[in-house]
């Protein structure tokens, strides 16, 4: 997922080499089926509802304040990945020091952890008599139970995405702009600000959407550690949950939409992202 | 530091050149800062989950794998797995052949479409197959009459589990063979090889590496999945729970001790796949290498 | 990867034939805290099947929170029996799938509850805060643990117990509720009832999405200092987690909580195991399924089959049915839980 695509038309002879019609059509119809048919009984179900009731469902207050949390939260936990992702990153592509390779195995694992298993360690480890909560509950910190909680638990499940998008870009810098920037005198932050930064500001865009786009819709790591209160720790995929248990299918697909246009125009914007990286680098 | 330039070439790292080398507090502060932040957020969970496993003893946790419905749970989660990723992988290989090795209109959305499942929420993801499968959805009352059961059995969580993996083979493959082009398949054809025989022996040696990395994260994804399991499985002790599934119902059972080991378990087989995708990564990164030199050359 | 298939095929012919060759089976879809009691009871039942018939069957069982369940059979999980935490939600198989008659809940004794069970307060050993009864539970300083009313059956079982207590308390006697002429006095006590349970709900630190999730919250993470519970899920705890950590609180007043069962007609039509559904939820109500219900702290329908002992650790409650209070789950749902309720309104800032 992490390696940035680059594509290079000019080398591309197309109908030349074979079996164009057999994979694209086992891609087209094995996509259909596993993903676009059912994806599209969500449009279906949804627009049994009215464009009034649909607007009604989604401008709900519990729902609006929903979306601001589950968006906001993954906002912050993506901004604070990009920081920790980019410093992690920059360690493991630069530095060489004891325990490295474990380190660098270590970054994938919240992706390979079953979400439920990483929520109950982490409501675990920061509730107020866990090993971490504790400690911040005596510095007036309420960690677990609270949107700090989600914020937590987002941070887990995204970490892997900015760190495993920066590495192959920090390791592409061409040595010699670094080095012709320190002989035009420029210190170590002139260039980190002007010159390392611009070269991998593709990647770390592209890493922070794809955190971003993970957050938004998880689900079995946050409701344990979130405290589900209605209004003020409640996630949107919780409220889609919701809704089905009043059997209310209509309502929850109408939620579950929105989620998923929103996905669908932030996997987008990455690809777009991609291109112009693409063309940069050209 | 000043005057020692020695380029090492093995590591393929450039932490020896002066003008990238940074000053040894600020080297280890940040090396300080990056392994903190991750002993905060990913090595004291796992931690944790140990700590808790063994909480009661050795005996105490190897006793909690004795359990019947565990050894089913382990039995349908590997199932389920040995299902979804050679699927996926058949899917995956199809996928970045026709996206790599042609040029069509469409190209990007269909790359944006296969990537689609991976933002989708898990709770989504399990959802859409209750409306299509379900008794009160499309297809519902059809299999009913015939008696086929897809959600609440075996085949909706392999299907849930299709989807959660359906993008992982596909990424990895995409991106290298973008990079290695065409034209060692287009010699080969001059040869006279046919397509099957290209694949075989000039592609797949090409990609090899690849592929196993997007076969070690599809099968980890398959293993952990929660979510869109948990929406489509019915819960049937002993049936249709996997191994997550099994976490959550020996938690809601008081039985800690058992959930942590049975959650350690799947962390062990979490750790057991990093370990080999970082071996199979160092080859992929020598693979890639490798092409983009043979691109610049040619 | 791609050589292996072949074994998968055979693993999968392998499941199917297992599945083929298996006896009669019965699937009972049941809410979270019925695992203890159903196991056992299970076990007692297919040996008295063996005995009285000479067959041997199967018992499947499916825990979880009673919506999800109740969803899960609507959308096609195929029980031949439900047995969950309330009438609403098996209503609701009726009415969304129609797998069910209306009349369902009129084909068994007490409502098709072969056991009831109440609301009652669980604290922390020593019962350091000094709570007794409702009114104690909005005394400042006071953390209350309950799950979501959105997600758990045993939540909406508490807020009811909550508002019911408040209605006794303000007018005395229910028995006003449903007379016209207290129409007034009614309408101020639900004014009272209602700020009752929004002070109440504003000392809820966390809303698990089950009552499971609410226990662990209580007891593992010490969190709050009263936990509304089932009487049985209260006993289990204690029993399960330590008696010397816990101790039961029960209120002055509570409410009948009564999880139903039920046989679903068109899964045992068309499964062929109408017969023995029917004589699985008749066995509940016999004195062997009394008994094990008594023993595993559910209030039995016929008190005189369980053990003398088993029911001493029930104390003396006065308990108000919701039919009294609220007309019924379909108006206390309604009225109280579904989008747009009193529950929402009482969040809203």
């Amino acid at each position: 997922m992490a390696t940035i695509a680059r594509s290079n038309p000019f080398k591309r002879r197309p109908g030349r080499i074979p079996g164009f019609g057999l994979t694209l059509g086992i891609t087209l119809s094995y996509l259909s089926l596993i993903v676009l048919i059912p994806l599209l009984g969500l449009f279906i179900k949804t627009a049994e509802l009215t464009w009034s009731e649909f607007w009604g469902t989604i401008t709900d207050a519990r729902v609006l304040a929903s979306f601001k949390l589950s968006l906001g939260g993954s906002l912050i936990a993506a901004l604070v990945n990009l920081v920790f992702g980019f410093i992690v990153a920059w360690v493991l592509v630069r530095y060489s020091f004891p325990g490295r390779k474990i380190v660098d195995a270590l970054v994938d694992l919240p992706f390979a952890m079953p979400t439920a298993v990483s929520g109950i360690a982490l409501t675990a480890l920061y509730a107020q008599n866990g090993w971490l909560g504790g400690p911040l509950e005596g510095v007036g910190i309420k960690a677990a139970f609270s949107r700090m909680g989600v914020i937590i638990a987002l941070i887990f499940i995204g970490l892997p995405f900015v760190v495993r998008t920066l590495q192959p870009a920090l390791a592409d810098l061409e040595a010699e702009i670094e080095e012709a920037a320190a002989s035009l005198g420029a210190n170590r932050i002139q260039t980190l600000r002007r010159v390392i930064i611009p070269a991998v500001l593709p990647a770390v865009l592209t890493g922070f959407a794809l955190a971003f786009a993970r957050a938004v819709g998880e689900y079995g790591s946050v409701v344990f550690i979130s405290g589900n209160m209605p209004m003020r720790t409640e996630i949107t995929p919780l409220l889609i949950i919701t809704k089905l248990e009043q059997f209310d299918y209509a309502g929850a697909t109408a939620i579950a939409v929105v989620l998923l246009v929103f996905s669908f125009i932030m996997l987008l914007s990455i690809n777009i992202l991609q291109l112009w990286s693409t063309a940069r680098s050209r | 530091m000043a005057g020692t330039v020695s380029i090492n070439l093995a590591s393929g790292s450039r932490a020896q050149a002066p003008a990238t080398r940074d000053a040894p507090i600020v080297r280890w502060t940040l090396i300080a800062i990056a392994l903190g932040f991750l002993a905060l957020f990913l090595v004291l969970p796992l931690v944790v989950i140990f700590a808790e496993a063994f909480r009661e003893g050795i005996g105490a946790y190897f006793a909690s794998f004795n359990d019947p419905d565990a050894l089913a749970a382990i039995k349908l989660t590997l199932l389920t797995a040995a299902i979804a990723v050679p699927v996926n992988v058949v899917f995956g290989v199809c996928a970045a052949w026709a996206i790599t090795k042609f040029k069509f209109p469409g190209r990007s959305l269909l790359v944006t479409l296969i990537d689609l499942p991976f933002a989708v929420s898990p709770v989504v993801a399990g959802l859409i197959f209750v409306l299509v499968f379900g008794l009160q959805g499309w297809l519902g009352p059809w299999l009913a009459e015939h008696d086929i059961k897809v959600i609440f059995a075996v085949p909706g969580i392999v299907l849930a589990t299709l989807f959660i993996t359906f993008p992982f083979v596909a990424r990895e493959l995409i991106p290298l063979m973008e990079e290695q082009g065409t034209e060692e398949e287009q010699a080969a054809m001059t040869l006279g090889a046919r397509g099957w025989t290209i694949f075989r022996r000039v592609t797949l040696p090409n990609i090899r590496w690849a592929l196993l990395y997007g076969v070690i994260l599809c099968n980890a994804r398959a293993m952990g999945e929660f979510g869109a399991v948990s929406v489509v499985s019915g819960h049937i002790r002993g049936e249709t729970n996997t191994l997550p599934l099994h976490v959550e119902i020996l938690y809601n059972e008081y039985s800690f001790v058992a959930a942590f080991a049975t959650a350690s378990l799947l962390a062990v087989l979490a750790i057991v796949t990093l370990v080999l995708k970082s071996l199979v990564e160092y080859r992929v990164r020598r693979q890639i290498a490798r092409a983009a030199i043979g691109e610049e050359s040619s | 990867m791609f050589l292996r298939r072949p074994s998968i095929i055979l693993s999968i012919l392998a499941f199917a034939t297992v599945a083929l060759a298996q006896s009669r089976t019965l699937l009972n879809v049941s809410y979270d805290p019925t695992r203890e009691l159903y196991k056992d009871f299970n076990a007692a039942f297919v040996q008295h099947w063996y005995d009285t018939t000479g067959e041997r069957v199967r018992i499947r069982m499916s825990h979880g929170g009673a919506g999800k369940q109740a969803r899960s059979v609507i959308d096609g999980l195929e029980a031949d029996v439900v047995t969950l935490a309330l009438a609403y939600d098996i209503d609701a198989i009726g009415e969304k799938a129609g797998l069910l008659p209306e009349g369902w809940q009129s084909r068994l004794p007490n409502a098709s509850a072969p056991y009831t069970s109440t609301i009652v307060f669980l604290v922390r050993k020593g019962n350091p805060k000094g709570i007794r009864d409702w009114d104690d539970l909005l005394k400042p300083g006071i953390g209350i643990i309950t799950p979501n009313p959105k997600t758990s059956g045993g939540a909406r079982w508490n807020y009811l117990a909550a508002w019911g207590y408040a209605m006794q308390k303000e007018l005395g006697d229910l028995t006003k509720i449903s007379d016209p002429s207290k129409a007034d006095e009614v309408r101020a006590a639900e004014d009272k009832a209602r700020e009752f349970v929004t002070a109440l709900y504003r000392k809820v630190p966390v809303m698990d999405t089950g009552a499971r999730g609410s226990t662990t919250t209580f007891v593992q993470r010490g969190i709050g200092d009263v936990f509304l519970s089932w009487e049985n899920e209260a006993f289990l705890a204690v029993e399960e987690l330590g008696p010397d950590k816990f101790e039961i609180i029960v209120p002055s007043v509570s409410i009948l909580a009564q999880p139903p069962v039920t046989v679903v007609d068109k899964v045992v039509d068309k499964r062929g195991t109408r017969d023995l559904a029917e004589a699985y939820l008749e066995y509940l109500y016999s004195p062997i399924g009394q008994r094990l219900a008594a023993k595993h702290f559910y209030r039995p329908y016929q008190p005189e089959h369980a053990d003398p002992a088993d029911l001493k650790r029930f104390p003396e409650v006065s308990l108000f049915t919701i039919d009294q209070v609220f007309g019924g789950w379909q108006r206390a749902q309604a009225e109280h839980f579904n989008d747009g309720g009193v529950f929402d309104q009482i969040y809203r800032p």
